[in-house]
């Protein structure tokens, strides 16, 4: 039974820490229409600024600052939020599906650095001895959990409510009238550009606090972490849970990391040790296939879009 | 409906949304050999109607009939088949096909001999054509190009032309010169439908005309008669009605 | 420091180019970047493998043919493989992007194809294993050609294959009405209707071409270099890069922008290092799209 708690904790402590992710890509897609297909690469960002922030020093990497938690995690909102204004100002005007590509290319192009940088990121190795928050309880697993659970809940809880109060504020109206119809938003002296550069930086800084949450939480990071599927899987969460909607994210990341673990049990299970890393890929196959499933039938998502985006925008004057 | 009736529209309603019909039960008929203006006030539905005709706007009731042939809600790609030829408004010709490129297209659905002899026959008819045969038609002028819209359209040796406000942009010299083609076209046996916002240059060439408004069926009678009725002009074909109506009421 | 990397770029970027032009007709026609093209050029090669295989088992063959390292096995199979690659991109437009299609949102075909993309590579890893794999594991002795440069005659295959097919394409596209029927979608559906073209038909064309041209890119990158299953994903950006640099639409465009991804890579490679070599194409891309976005020969504006 406590065994049971012990691993719900640990599994809501990584769900939570992907909705945060999603809470993210909710600002900058749902809110704002955003194309980013490189989220994996601003939780990469997140997760290695706090993990140089705090770590001890390591030879011939850059960092050992050793600084405290919070200091890694602010640091990580910072130095990711930094990274989207860039990649933001530079990118942001361009239309949909090269922005898409785009944020693609600057998620591979950060795992190229992670992978390769090693006096910086520490290379294919990446870096270890991440201090976890209540190291103090690492002996008994269960308080362990529980405590991190409180610690990433009440993140999440904070950022959820910050969100909400966001949505419905001018900031936010104006977001989905740009997101609507970016004409009209400019005749009434709204710089268009402007607002999305901050719904994207803002995105930003929420996948960069995600990744330095989960780096802290597991102790340890490498550039394999951080691969397309991650940005396949919050794409997923958000879409399951209905995009455009804050509640959506958080309850799309439980529902996709729960079906994953459980895939994941399931394969351990019917599949030889050995044939492990097969049966991760054929997890992934599973998952597309829900993914392309929910797409198809029910592309609102558990609890839908709180409003639609107008039918009319970016319809394909091709379909029969 | 005679026996010569090329196209014969009954009762049709079509709209691009289910429920919010734009033609409101129209019916008209257009003979062999005639010239027919569709004429009327802006969102009267005469494009909407065209549209349906040729299979590009869904049709919630009403039967269209080209030649006999029931075609109510033929896809847009077959009617071509059936012998109708449709120049939009807009957008009407392949700018990034030369104007040899866009003949042979629109007339693949003929055999090849019949396909070179028609494209020289559209070169004879447009011969400003035939003279930069290879050009982009993205480099034409504006009235060029609604030449070789028309051109395109008569590759097909269609048994019905729909033209949508062939007109419109063009200055009155080159309208002048569209509706002199679209006569030499129908001395030839063609059989046009006209949709036009230039009531005055139109019912010159026309034989029939209908008036629509607010996608019904307002008037019809012979061109000139329309042209010449005050009530009418003042009431449905907008400034033309200040011109007449100013004269006939000093 | 030697010349060779031309002969490598030229290489590298014909293959590129080759999977460039399926790209760029689908971005084109179908008006959604398909980030599912990589991964078909995967399935392409380990089909070719599994097929080249099953016939070589069964069939008795001579070996390879002359200097190059395969027989006729894999020729045989690749062109099965070609049209099988066609059939496995226009059953994933039928299963999935048709339908989306109809619904009007090209961002979301974006997404489904990006996780389309994912589950095809990991469908290959399950299946395969990520161990790469060859068509034979003859080692090619590379011939000097003068200026310090070698080439295998697998290479020189290669770059004759992709010059013939992208002659056929351009054939295709410049004097059949196949060709000028997808041209003529490419500009304006709505018109090409009109003049009596069937749509989806053409639509269906697009998906066999291009699915058999990254079949074709897919074997030669996998007897010029190796076969595993990220090799398509890993093209992914150079081939994005290739297509938008040469101008969407345009199959000229596509083949030059593959050259100078492929060259600028093996320079990069030559002079920076390998490390960042994928960067390179992003870079490029990164510099097309903010400069301008038409590219070389941009078709549509």
């Amino acid at each position: 039974m406590l065994d049971l708690l012990g691993y719900g904790a640990f599994f809501l402590v990584t769900a939570l820490s992907y909705a945060i992710i999603c809470l993210g890509l909710n600002i900058q897609w749902g809110q704002t229409g955003l194309f980013n297909v490189g989220v994996a690469g601003f939780v990469a960002v997140g997760a290695y600024t706090s993990a140089l922030l705090t770590t001890p020093a390591a030879a011939g990497r850059f960092g050992g600052f050793e600084l405290p938690i919070a200091v890694g995690w602010i640091g990580a909102m910072l130095a990711a939020a930094l990274c989207a204004g860039v990649v933001g100002a530079v990118t942001l005007r361009l239309r949909a599906d090269y922005l898409a590509i785009t944020t693609f290319g600057i998620a591979v192009g950060i795992q190229l650095v992670a992978l390769n940088a090693q006096g910086l990121t520490g290379g294919p190795f990446g870096i270890a001895f991440i201090p976890r928050p209540f190291a103090a309880l690492a002996e008994t697993p269960l308080a362990f959990s529980l405590a991190n659970l409180a610690l990433v809940g009440g993140v999440t809880l904070l950022g959820f409510f910050a969100l909400e109060r966001l949505v419905r504020s001018p900031w936010g109206r104006v977001l989905r009238a740009i997101r609507e119809d970016e004409t009209a938003a400019a005749a009434l002296g709204k710089n268009a550009n402007l607002y999305r550069l901050q719904a994207f930086t803002l995105g930003g800084a929420l996948m960069g606090l995600a990744g330095a949450v989960q780096a802290h939480f597991i102790g340890f990071i490498a550039p394999d972490n951080y691969v397309p599927a991650l940005t396949f899987q919050v794409w997923a969460m958000l879409i399951v849970g209905g995009a455009g909607n804050n509640r959506g994210a958080i309850l799309g990341a439980v529902v996709v990391w729960g079906l994953w673990s459980l895939t994941g049990f399931a394969m351990s299970v019917v599949f030889p040790p050995e044939q492990q890393a097969r049966a991760a890929a054929l997890q992934i196959v599973a998952i597309g296939v829900v993914l392309a499933v929910i797409l198809l039938l029910r592309p609102r998502g558990i609890l839908g879009e709180q409003k639609t985006v107008s039918r009319h925008i970016e319809a394909a004057d091709i379909s029969a | 409906m005679t026996a010569s009736a090329i196209l014969a529209v009954d009762g049709l309603v079509a709209g691009y949304e289910p429920g919010v019909p734009i033609v409101r039960g129209v019916s008209i008929d257009v003979k062999q050999g005639e010239i027919v203006i569709l004429l009327g006030p802006n969102g009267a539905g005469k494009s909407t109607l065209v549209r349906a005709i040729a299979g590009l706007v869904p049709v919630f009731a009403g039967s269209v009939r080209l030649a006999g042939h029931d075609i109510t809600g033929v896809p847009a790609h077959r009617i071509v088949h059936q012998g109708m030829a449709f120049v939009p408004q807009t957008e009407n010709v392949f700018t990034a096909l030369t104007i040899e490129e866009n003949l042979q297209l629109a007339g693949h659905i003929l055999p090849a001999s019949a396909r070179a002899r028609q494209t020289e026959a559209m070169y004879g008819l447009f011969p400003d054509l035939g003279r930069q045969r290879r050009l982009a038609a993205g480099r034409l002028s504006g009235g060029q190009r609604q030449m070789l819209a028309i051109a395109r359209a008569l590759m097909i040796q269609p048994k019905l032309l729909m033209l949508d406000e062939v007109s419109a942009g063009l200055s009155p010299k080159l309208v002048e010169a569209v509706f002199a083609k679209l006569v030499e076209i129908r001395r030839s046996g063609a059989t046009i439908l006209l949709v036009e916002q230039n009531a005055r240059a139109a019912l010159a060439v026309g034989d029939r005309a209908y008036v629509l408004a607010e996608g019904q069926n307002r008037h019809e009678g012979a061109a000139m008669a329309l042209g010449n009725d005050p009530v009418v002009a003042r009431l449905y074909l907008g400034g033309m009605a200040a011109a007449r109506g100013r004269s006939a009421n000093p | 420091m030697t010349l060779q990397f031309l002969a490598d770029g030229l290489v590298m970027g014909a293959m590129t180019g080759l999977g460039a032009i399926g790209l760029t007709l689908t971005y084109s026609i179908l008006r959604f970047a398909n980030f599912t093209h990589g991964d078909l050029i995967s399935w392409g090669a380990y089909l070719t493998l599994t097929l080249a295989l099953l016939i070589g088992a069964v069939v008795p063959n001579g070996g390879s043919i002359g200097p190059f390292s395969f027989g006729w096995p894999v020729l045989a199979a690749g062109l099965i493989a070609m049209a099988l690659t066609g059939l496995l991109a226009l059953a994933l437009d039928f299963l999935l992007f048709a339908r989306l299609r109809r619904r009007g949102t090209a961002i979301i075909m974006v997404i489904a194809s990006f996780g389309a993309s994912l589950a095809l590579r990991s469908l290959l890893e399950f299946l395969f294993t990520s161990e790469p794999t060859y068509f034979s594991r003859e080692i090619q002795i590379a011939m000097p050609i003068g200026a310090g440069i070698h080439v295998t005659p697998d290479q020189l295959c290669s770059l004759g294959l992709t010059a013939l097919l992208v002659s056929a394409m351009h054939l295709l596209l410049t004097r059949s009405h196949t060709g000028r029927a997808m041209r003529a979608v490419s500009e304006n559906p709505a018109l090409a209707r009109i003049v009596g073209i069937d749509v989806a038909a053409v639509i269906r064309t697009t998906w066999l071409l291009g699915g058999a041209l990254a079949c074709a890119a897919g074997v030669m990158l996998g007897l010029t270099v190796q076969i595993r299953p990220y090799m398509g994903f890993d093209l992914l950006l150079p081939l994005f890069a290739a297509a938008i640099l040469g101008g969407i639409g345009s199959v000229p465009g596509a083949v030059l922008g593959g050259l100078i991804v492929g060259l600028a890579e093996s320079a990069g490679v030559q002079f920076i290092g390998a490390n960042y070599r994928a960067a390179i194409a992003f870079l490029l891309l990164l510099l097309v799209l903010l400069i301008k976005p038409t590219g070389l020969f941009g078709v549509r504006a």
